[in-house]
């Protein structure tokens, strides 16, 4: 009887969907909406934003690992306190370790990283995802709203440091014969508002080419 | 007129269903309905008792902006060669300042009104006039030494972003116009705010200090004006190009008033919150600017401009006539509370009419909760008052 039930690969068309939806057709802040906070706040740079979506990456995969792999042994009615204890567990770990290689970086993220504890997207996936899943599809699961995450953290960086500042990693691109020409770097796109109008706009831009993905009212 | 009209009526079968131009049908609906009063217009019997339409309402507002305009031109070209210290004549003052100011309008217009259409074009919705107010509005909230390109990037931000992406004319929540400042103000900071850019071409060696900036630097007991009251008044200080002449804009107010474009409510109101505002921030008087008599913020900076042109904007005013009280009174008090009390921000007319944009529909939400209210309150009473009867 064993032998008779076939195996799953791992990296069936299933699982490789969990790793790619969330970066187009369930992308976790332009679809689900959750993580807005962190991404208005650590996108004026690209070098940071990469950083925090990278610690994000790894706290989402490894906690829906752990909670998915507890998943039967939690009581219901205290799971938001076990979830929170992996969760911050993993955040203090991560942050340990930012600080120990990339310190300018943990400085400039200060408190952001700490907050991913609170991030929606977290507690979004485990609740949504890792309290009814197997504990390699939970982890791919959070692999990919890592990534999902990432991705739009990475183009809104990319546009805010580029021309709230002329840089990108800290390298100047845009070249001084356009400052001299009368260019100046737009402030605006260091502010935090910004980032939601280019989140706002990435939304826009993404209903237009998936019609399945505007509301119907 | 005549030829011009035959000359439509016979190119307009290439823009209907069918023709040719199909595509910019809106393109010649616009051009058409700018030219000749449309068909469509209301005569009788309907709940809309008017016989003009938008593109009058809004042609009547450009023509109350002339009077700033034109002051602007001169003022812009006076207070350039006044900071040089050289005596010229009225019409060398005219020509500079028109230099600087007519590609700033050309600028804003095109800009501006290229975006309107194609956005008409790809909805297939006929171009909305209301741009031809904001595309004069924009030049005139304006500093004369912007960089053009600036102008465009912000006009093109706040028809795109300010209106279109809430589906265009009579759907935006901000201001137009004032977006488009308010998005220089936070991306250019050097080139809106600080003592350099009120003049055009300023020469280093003269302050030209404006009015806000006296207020806003002054310390110990009283501020020390470099203006005097009727220079203010009348517009002969720097500023903005459009705003400084407060006699300029009342004969705009007038006109706009009369014909009953402009809502006297809101300009009252505004008046009276910055007076109210103004008289109880002097009874405090704890530093210099807060001595100032309360009737130096009508005359100051974009008091006037904003009172009568940005707050009484249709769209985005508080809509019932009793909210439009409350949300002019509120802009007038933020007004005075911006300037005075937020160091980073001189002027605070432009902030205290977008924020107030933002709360007109709640203002309007409690304005009609409040009448359902009472109206239920009268008919519970009245049911009471007949069963009563009935009983009897």
């Amino acid at each position: 009887m064993k032998d008779t039930k076939i195996k799953e690969p791992l990296f069936s068309a299933k699982n490789r969907k969990l790793l790619t939806a969330p970066l187009n057709k369930d992308n976790p802040i332009t679809v689900q909406v959750l993580g807005i906070c962190s991404a208005l706040a650590v996108t004026a740079k690209l070098e940071p934003a990469i950083v925090m979506a990278v610690s994000v990456t790894v706290v989402v995969a490894f906690s829906n690992l752990v909670v998915s792999l507890l998943r039967n042994t939690i009581p219901p009615r205290i799971r938001i306190i076990v979830q929170l204890v992996v969760i911050a567990a993993l955040v203090i770990v991560v942050d340990q370790i930012l600080k120990a290689y990339v310190y300018n970086v943990s400085k400039q993220l200060s408190v952001f990283v700490g907050l991913i504890i609170t991030n929606c997207i977290v507690m979004g996936r485990l609740e949504a995802f890792a309290m009814s899943h197997k504990p390699w599809e939970s982890f791919l699961d959070g692999i990919g709203n890592g990534l999902g995450y990432g991705l739009i953290l990475v183009v809104v960086a990319v546009f805010r440091e580029l021309f709230g500042s002329g840089t990108l990693f800290g390298y100047h691109i845009i070249p001084q014969s356009f400052y001299d020409a009368g260019y100046a770097n737009n402030g605006f796109f260091i502010l935090p508002p910004m980032a939601l109008i280019l989140v706002g706009l990435i939304i826009w831009f993404q209903r237009s080419k998936n019609a399945d993905l505007v509301d119907k009212s | 007129m005549k030829s011009l009209r035959n000359y439509l009526d016979k190119i307009k079968p290439q823009f209907q269903k069918g023709g040719k131009y199909e595509k910019l049908h809106s393109t010649f609906d616009a051009f058409e309905t700018f030219l000749f009063v449309p068909p469509h217009t209301t005569h009788v019997g309907s709940h809309i008792r008017d016989a003009i339409d938008m593109k009058r309402t809004m042609s009547i507002v450009v023509i109350a902006l002339i009077p700033a305009l034109l002051f602007g031109i001169w003022n812009v070209g006076h207070q350039h060669f006044l900071s040089h210290a050289m005596d010229v004549g009225f019409w060398d003052k005219v020509g500079f300042g028109a230099l600087k100011v007519l590609p700033i309008v050309v600028v804003s217009y095109v800009v501006g009104l290229s975006i309107e259409f194609a956005f008409a074009q790809y909805r297939g919705h006929e171009v909305n006039e209301g741009f031809l107010v904001s595309g004069m509005l924009i030049p005139l909230v304006l500093p004369p030494d912007i960089p053009l390109w600036m102008v465009a990037v912000a006009t093109a931000f706040a028809v795109i972003i300010g209106k279109e992406v809430f589906g265009g004319t009579g759907m935006n929540i901000l201001n137009p116009a004032l977006t488009a400042r308010a998005f220089l103000f936070f991306a250019y900071p050097a080139f809106m705010s600080g003592d350099k850019v009120w003049i055009a071409e300023k020469a280093d060696t003269f302050s030209g200090a404006t009015p806000l900036a006296d207020a806003a630097i002054a310390t110990g007991g009283s501020v020390e004006f470099s203006h005097s009251l009727s220079d203010m008044f009348w517009g002969f200080i720097p500023g903005s190009i459009g705003e400084t002449s407060v006699v300029a804009i009342l004969i705009g107010a007038v006109i706009l008033l009369v014909t009953g474009v402009g809502s006297w409510r809101i300009m009252l109101s505004v008046i009276l919150g910055t007076t109210v505002a103004g008289l109880l921030v002097n009874l405090v008087g704890s530093n210099a600017y807060t001595n100032v008599p309360f009737y130096y913020h009508f005359l100051m900076g974009g008091f006037a401009f904003g009172t009568v042109f940005m707050a009484t904007d249709p769209v985005t005013a508080a809509q019932t006539n009793r909210g439009k009280w409350w949300f002019g009174f509120f802009i007038g008090v933020l007004v005075v509370i911006v300037r005075i009390f937020n160091p980073a921000y001189p002027e605070g007319v432009m902030l205290a009419i977008l924020l107030m944009n933002v709360f007109a529909p709640l203002i309007d939400h409690y304005v009609v909760e409040s009448n359902i209210k009472r109206r239920l309150k009268r008919a519970k009473a009245n049911t009471k008052l007949q069963t009563k009867v009935g009983a009897v």
